[in-house]
């Protein structure tokens, strides 16, 4: 019966080799969803306008649908992103921003040259929502519901093209 | 000509490696003196032909013969001769013949340095390394031949070796880690060696204990080199990733540490032996888990190789057969005896236990963390992907009890311990480290970090710990002085590495605790404070480099008008590939370095402006200097006198008998 036990590590290796028998077989580099159909993950922070003033994952909600914006003002592809986002807003559209790993003055300076089409901006230096939200390049949008499950997301720039074949058909099921 | 050569010697070398697994193990058995002793003149040959095979490769590169199909896509006629070389092991299937060629070298050190061990014995050590070698030879040869031609209509130029690989810390990165890596085979052999043979006795312990601690200080210092490589190279600023890469070669390093630990107690006390031959078996498993996981795909990681799934499936049969045989035997034949009974909680095991147990504890952590995007995606839990903040969490979480416990344990006796002596010697060290954690934060910073003040207790509890060690080693002797030349080597081998995990961890929490970073705009002319410094930016210029082209930014800080440090971070464009490097400019000292990178130019760039990162990381030299001290208490342990190579055939003869009594009443491990 003791011998048994040394039998212990041959188990742990054979359930590992059959594991990566099984990895083989697989395609780590598909696109990960794993956030799609599941809630925005939960914060505190505070805003680029307002950074004492805390919001959470609650003040994202009651919107029939909205979008989250992921940007920071050192990144390329936003500056080339951000006159869509503010057409978008004009169009009424309720869009929220996570500001990640950057600076207050340098986002509240944006904001001010470029227009401002958030209801908001996170405020996010650490990048920790950023992290939580599965964020791995900018910028990044994200299509929650009323209830704050996200429907869909794309990474890069978010244009016409995007929205009218990524986004559009799904915020149409919605009305 | 010379890659046919190549090839052909490496086809030699494959099969004296199969001669060699099978000659000796049988002669063992038969016990034919010359069957037995066939090993080491084919271990010389394995290792003669594996060079030539490795030397070929080199040439092939040095001549630019760009229809070698492995040459034309690691290099290029632009790429500067010392990158040439380097270059060899700088993809898949040349790195493979170098680690080829460090598995020979040990193979023929084995032969030549153990000759003192009982035949039979020596015989089935070489030939359990034997097998270990046809493995990777068989993968080379099967999978990766290193040798294939385009022919006919080969490239007039080769495609480059990948521009983040030019540099020298990846000189010597990739020798020391495989040195290291197929070190812990020589265990591994003694571990099979001493299943098959059932002679588990104290002797196997001090025969495999100088190689083990030699293979975990190259290991040591191979990590240490990637991790410094990354650090400027990468232009991140940081220093670790958890990457699984990264994470692949720190697995095995951990249970080698435990190995180095359990082998001290195994060889002293004959305890935890088969413990012991289990980390030893699972060191060299761990290994090749490893080396499976970075080159075969199932995990995504930001620098692995090129992969191949075909390669995978190849090194897994690999990795089954030795693991599931190694294990079978281990499983059938280890001894199965409990002698926990046999020393009191307060002794010196009862510290190694607890150092085995936490450091496979993390090893079991850090590997699960690193398969688990493979696990959850396996079993339709979803994509996901590990970060930092796990492992962080875990590492501080278990390494600071490991750290604790170290300290005490330089007071601790084999067998048991008075209270009496840890009263009296640990008592000043706790109050210095809580003293010193107290104090430094406040000093050292405005806001209370209580990350800094664990760091400081520490390290500061290890350093105390090590000098009141000293004191009570010699504190019979006449004089400190006199007391310290009488201790052994094995002592202060152990003393180095103690410490330099204390330096390392100094510099490694300091900088995870205290580091800066932020991204700034700078126009030309443009300066801004930050972190206490002046950040001014004198624009940006063109430069040629042999094989690339860069902007180079001109970075000068100072502190209250003084000129700290011109930094000249580059953006490199290589003609050959169209990529993109960053090489980050660090300007560093003891206390902190001024590390900067380049960004991307801002619109509109006429203007001149650009995105620069700034990083000011506090005393993350310690970082290396601690890896380096840790490595230089690895290669000590090889002077003590019990492992002189005079000495080594009378105590190989007496090994058998001694062990039959317990160890020497030694204190130093």
């Amino acid at each position: 019966m003791k011998r048994l036990k040394l039998f212990i590590p041959l188990v742990i290796f054979a359930g590992l080799a059959v594991l990566f028998w099984h990895g083989l077989k697989m395609d780590p580099t598909e696109l990960p969803s794993a956030l799609i159909g599941r809630q925005v993950p939960a914060f505190q922070l505070g805003t680029v306008k307002e950074p004492e003033q805390i919001v959470t994952r609650d003040d994202l909600k009651g919107h029939k649908f909205a979008l989250i914006n992921v940007w920071a003002t050192w990144c390329g592809p936003c500056r080339q992103e951000h006159p869509f986002l503010v057409k978008l807003a004009e169009q009424g559209i309720p869009i929220f921003g996570v500001n990640a790993k950057d600076e207050l003055d340098l986002a509240r300076e944006w904001l001010d040259e470029r227009g401002d089409p958030y209801q908001f901006s996170i405020f996010d230096p650490e990048g920790k929502l950023a992290l939580d939200m599965g964020v791995y390049g900018y910028p990044e949008t994200f299509l929650v519901d009323e209830n704050g499950t996200v429907l869909q997301r794309k990474t890069s720039v978010l244009d016409e093209r995007v929205w009218q074949q990524d986004f559009l058909p799904i915020i149409e099921k919605l009305n | 000509m010379v890659p046919e050569l190549g090839h052909f010697a490496l086809l030699i070398s494959l099969c004296l490696a199969v001669g060699i697994s099978v000659v000796p193990m049988l002669g063992s058995y038969v016990n034919s003196t010359t069957m037995m002793q066939s090993g080491r003149s084919m271990a010389v040959g394995l290792f003669v032909f594996s060079l030539i095979s490795f030397l070929c490769l080199v040439w092939s590169f040095v001549q630019s013969d760009f229809s070698v199909a492995y040459v034309a896509s690691n290099s290029n006629s632009l790429l500067p001769m010392v990158y040439k070389l380097t270059a060899t092991w700088g993809g898949h299937e040349g790195s493979l013949l170098l680690w080829g060629l460090t598995m020979a070298s040990w193979l023929l050190a084995v032969t030549l340095f153990a000759r003192s061990l009982p035949a039979q014995i020596h015989a089935r050590v070489i030939a359990v390394m034997g097998m270990t070698v046809v493995g990777i030879l068989l993968f080379t040869v099967v999978t990766s031949n290193p040798f294939e031609r385009i022919l006919p209509g080969s490239p007039a130029e080769g495609s480059d070796l990948n521009p983040l690989l030019q540099h020298w810390g990846f000189i010597i990165h990739p020798p020391m880690l495989y040195i290291g890596y197929s070190g812990f085979s020589v265990a591994f052999a003694f571990a099979i060696t001493a299943l098959l043979s059932g002679h588990l006795d104290s002797a196997w312990a001090r025969w495999s204990r100088p190689w083990v601690n030699v293979a975990w200080a190259f290991l040591t210092l191979g990590i240490g080199l990637g991790s410094w490589w990354a650090y400027y190279e990468l232009g991140w600023g940081f220093w670790w990733g958890w990457d699984p890469t990264e994470n692949n070669s720190l697995i095995p390093w951990l249970t080698g540490t435990a190995l180095v630990h359990s082998l001290a107690v195994t060889e002293k006390r004959g305890l935890f032996k088969t413990w012991t031959i289990l980390l030893a078996i699972a060191t060299y498993c761990l290994v090749l888990f490893g080396t499976f996981i970075t080159r075969s795909g199932v995990v995504n990681s930001v620098h692995a190789f090129a992969n191949d799934p075909e390669r995978g499936a190849f090194l897994l049969m690999y990795i089954v057969v030795l693991a599931f045989f190694s294990l079978l035997l281990y499983a059938l034949k280890a001894p199965n005896v409990t002698s926990l009974s046999a020393f009191r909680i307060s002794s010196r095991e009862t510290f190694m236990l607890s150092n085995n147990i936490l450091l496979t504890i993390l090893m079991a952590t850090v590997l699960l963390g690193t398969i688990y995007p493979m696990i959850s995606d396996g079993f339709g839990w979803g994509k996901v992907s590990v970060g930092a903040p796990y492992f962080n969490f875990f590492w501080v979480l278990l390494t600071v009890p490991i750290l604790l416990l170290m300290g005490a344990s330089s007071l601790s006796q084999w067998k048991q311990t008075s209270s009496e002596i840890y009263r009296k010697y640990l008592k000043w060290p706790v109050v210095i480290s809580l003293i010193a954690a107290v104090i430094f934060p406040l000093l050292y910073s405005d806001g209370h970090r209580i990350g800094g003040a664990v760091t400081i207790f520490v390290v500061v509890w290890i350093i105390a710990t090590t000098i009141s060690s000293l004191l009570r080693q010699t504190r019979n002797a006449p004089s400190l002085w006199a007391g310290m030349r009488q201790l052994k080597m094995g002592y202060y081998s152990m003393v180095v590495a103690h410490l330099g995990v204390a330096v390392f961890s100094l510099g490694a929490g300091l900088t995870s605790v205290y580091s800066e970073e932020r991204n700034l705009i700078l126009m030309p002319d443009g300066s801004k404070e930050l972190f206490g410094y002046t950040w001014s930016f004198d624009g940006v210029e063109e430069i040629r480099g042999p094989n690339y082209v860069a902007q180079q930014g001109h970075i000068q800080v100072s502190q209250d008008g003084e000129l700290l440090a011109r930094l000249e971070p580059q953006k490199r464009f290589y003609m050959s590939g169209a990529m993109v490097t960053t090489e980050a400019a660090v300007e560093g000292n003891l206390w902190r370095d001024l590390y900067v990178s380049l960004g991307e130019a801002t619109e509109p760039q006429s203007a001149g402006g650009w995105v620069i990162t700034v990083y000011v990381k506090p005393f993350i030299l310690w970082l290396w200097m601690g890896i380096v001290l840790m490595s230089a208490g690895g290669f000590m342990a090889l002077f003590d006198k019990r492992y002189r190579l005079a000495r080594a055939s009378a105590d190989a003869l007496a090994g058998r008998k001694r062990a039959t009594t317990t160890g020497k009443p030694v204190q130093a491990t």
